[in-house]
């Protein structure tokens, strides 16, 4: 219980302390306040029911990334496409709220799905690939972001079928029906909670069914699941379809819940910040949640921050890289907060295994 | 997946096998090589200013990939996956142009691009070794700060100097070779002369040797008293320093640094490192491959000799690179060792 405690609270919140430390530093070398910035950010973040509700939906997308980079490591397999599938799955997800006709019960649900099976054939092509020709996910995936990032661009563009006529110049989807427009309960954005409920879906499938264990085996070890009479190629495209899903859905929540239409620049990078949101989770789906809010509040604070201070938004980055590094190195907290107690053994999780070896 | 892929060369291999050997491996290379070369001078008769122009950019678009991908070369075939080449180039590419933009020299800034990129690398061999941490998350920490770090310092309205145009006398003049190989800037030959640096480092000297024997077999290289942690260190600030170069080279064709201007080749370069599996010859025909439908794509919408919407010119390098690997089925074995910590144990 100890370790646990330690591992999964103790060290991260030590890492977020020392990350900010960091930050503060490199707030007051670009000769700024940095109490009047994380001043700036806390309230940007949490002052108020509007505050917390950005903070929320800032996180939502974060989840759908993380859960999908997470869940694609379960079977060893690295998928950097995130970003493309979202892209997909945030096009397409608007494609079925403009174009369809139907009551919200059935309105919302459908184009939320439209959006995850889009992102998931998408990314399926990934899984096949490596699965039946041998092709390596972490090229394919990365080339598919080019892709998907070419065809949604198109699809809303001049010549694009997608296109809102009202828009001008503008290259941008018309705006989603009403009847499937994700909505606030109070400040509580109605897209937070379905990315939360798949989280905890996920992190049922991972640990407690017969898919999730196959997924594992095959993940630790490919040979040893085929003995098992497990189907590497089957297990393989399956892992990176639901991957794939989860990030589509991410796309599809983000159109229907925040930017009401596909609007290719609204999306960028959201896709790619699922990585650091799984590796800062140790790819545990519940802990996806926790590391969605962090990054989330920051995101969501820094615009009120940046206003304060003119400190640029991008040091949130640069806090998030350490914070990222100081969670996976615990010796580093511990020396630098010049803890006695262990820290644990840092990030359990052997994800450069998953880089290509058999 | 392993027992079926070549195992990389190995020192007994006599000269005239290993050539053998290599030859077939790279059939499929050899073959698109050749389809290429027939294809341009094809295309020279037809249209020969423009076939030069495709020529001449290809080799100029593979330079910097060219670069980056022999920096994760080293840093795998010294057994330390490195995805964080993206980043390193950012801070190559930053800091190089600072340093020529308060300089005015060019030379201040590949030193100090190449310095920079390095001490990357050097972080990335002491979270690997030092702290054993996931080499994934190393890398991807890199990345982070390389991004954010370069965009919160950014300073808009900088320039540096221009970068010369070397054309070599007496060869530069001869048709579509002399345009296509012997008239471009400092870089591009820079990443050509490093291919055959690395290439003879790695399978003709000891270094290469000893580099192999770690990110194959450390257990192996340790009995034999090759010291493994100090070679990492070594490998991967050397390889950091490649990643500067190829920052340097995409500010020679860009002509000023400018937020995230790496678009990603940091991670296509991953690609043409395993494209070109593993081996220095494999990623220049990797990233000519690559640079030739960037090329073409670029060509193609500049004329706009086609009524295409440009998003679907801009999606062919992409869809044509994984259709080769798709049809040629490359079948990629990375170094064994990649990715682990060494345990002596």
């Amino acid at each position: 219980m100890r370790a646990v405690w330690r591992q999964w609270v103790l060290l991260p919140v030590a890492a977020v302390v020392v990350g900010l430390i960091a930050g503060a530093l490199l707030i007051l070398v670009s000769g700024d306040n940095p109490l009047t910035a994380y001043g700036g950010m806390a309230e940007g973040a949490f002052g108020g029911s509007d505050a917390i509700g950005r903070t929320l939906e800032k996180a939502t997308p974060l989840i759908m990334g993380g859960l999908a980079v997470a869940f694609a490591f379960k079977a060893g397999l690295f998928n950097i496409g995130g970003q493309g599938q979202l892209l997909v799955g945030a096009a397409f997800a608007a494609w079925a709220g403009f174009g369809l006709d139907l009551p919200t019960v059935l309105h919302i649900p459908l184009a939320l799905i439209v959006g995850g099976v889009a992102g998931s054939v998408f990314g399926a092509v990934a899984g096949l690939l490596k699965a039946t020709r041998g092709t390596h996910e972490v090229i394919t995936t990365i080339m598919l972001n080019f892709v998907a990032a070419n065809l949604t661009d198109w699809l809303v563009s001049r010549d694009g079928p997608w296109k809102d006529p009202d828009s001008g110049a503008v290259a941008r989807s018309p705006h989603v029906a009403d009847s499937a427009a994700l909505p606030r309960w109070g400040f509580l954005p109605v897209g937070f909670l379905v990315a939360v409920a798949v989280a905890v879906a996920v992190w049922w499938v991972v640990n407690r069914s017969v898919l999730g264990f196959e997924i594992s085996t095959v993940g630790q070890n490919a040979k040893a699941a085929t003995y098992a009479g497990i189907s590497v190629v089957r297990i393989t495209v399956v892992a990176m379809a639901i991957s794939a899903f989860l990030a589509g859905l991410g796309g599809a929540i983000q159109t229907q819940g925040v930017n009401g239409r596909f609007e290719p620049g609204f999306n960028s990078g959201l896709g790619f910040d699922g990585i650091t949101i799984a590796l800062l989770a140790r790819t545990n789906a519940l802990a996806v949640i926790p590391a969605a809010l962090l990054i989330g509040a920051m995101d969501a604070g820094s615009t009120l921050m940046q206003s304060r201070t003119d400190v640029p938004p991008e040091i949130i980055s640069v806090i998030q890289g350490f914070i990222l590094f100081l969670v996976a190195a615990p010796s580093v907290v511990r020396w630098m907060l010049r803890l006695r107690q262990d820290l644990g053994a840092g990030t359990n999780v052997d994800l450069a295994a998953g880089w290509g070896a058999s | 997946m392993a027992a079926t892929a070549r195992p990389a060369t190995s020192p007994r291999d006599t000269a005239g096998s290993r050539a053998a050997s290599t030859l077939a491996a790279n059939r499929s290379g050899l073959a698109i090589g050749a389809a290429v070369v027939v294809l341009a001078l094809v295309a020279y008769q037809w249209d020969g200013v423009q076939t030069t122009a495709i020529t001449a950019r290809t080799v100029r678009e593979a330079a910097p990939l060219i670069l980056a991908a022999l920096c994760g070369l080293v840093g795998e075939r010294s057994g330390v996956i490195n995805i964080g080449i993206e980043g390193q180039m950012l801070l190559g590419a930053y800091s190089g142009f600072m340093a020529a933009s308060y300089s005015g020299s060019l030379l201040v800034g590949v030193v100090a691009a190449v310095g920079v990129a390095a001490l990357a690398g050097l972080f990335l061999a002491w979270a690997a070794v030092a702290l054993r941490m996931d080499q994934i998350i190393a890398g991807t920490v890199i990345n982070i700060v390389g991004a954010g770090a370069t965009s919160f310092f950014y300073v808009a309205g900088r320039t540096m100097p221009r970068f010369p145009q070397w054309s070599i006398p007496g060869l530069e003049d001869l048709p579509l070779v002399g345009r296509t190989l012997f008239n471009h800037g400092p870089l591009t030959y820079t990443a050509a002369v490093m291919v055959l640096v690395i290439h003879v480092a790695l399978f003709h000297t000891r270094w290469g040797l000893r580099t192999r024997a770690v990110g194959e077999h450390p257990g192996a290289a340790d009995t034999v008293g090759v010291r493994i942690e100090r070679l990492r260190y070594v490998n991967l600030t050397l390889a950091g320093g490649l990643s500067g170069l190829a920052g340097i080279a995409l500010l020679q064709s860009a002509g000023a640094f400018d937020r995230g201007m790496t678009a990603g080749r940091g991670f296509i370069a991953l690609a043409v490192m395993i494209f070109g599996r593993w081996r220095p010859t494999g990623v220049l025909g990797a990233a000519l491959l690559f640079g030739l439908f960037n090329a073409v794509q670029a060509q193609l919408q500049f004329k706009q000799a086609l009524d295409v919407p440009p998003q679907f010119f801009g999606m062919i390098p992409f869809i044509l690179t994984i259709a080769v690997l798709a049809v040629a089925g490359v079948k990629a074995r990375p170094p064994a060792a990649a990715g682990r910590p060494y345990d002596p144990e």
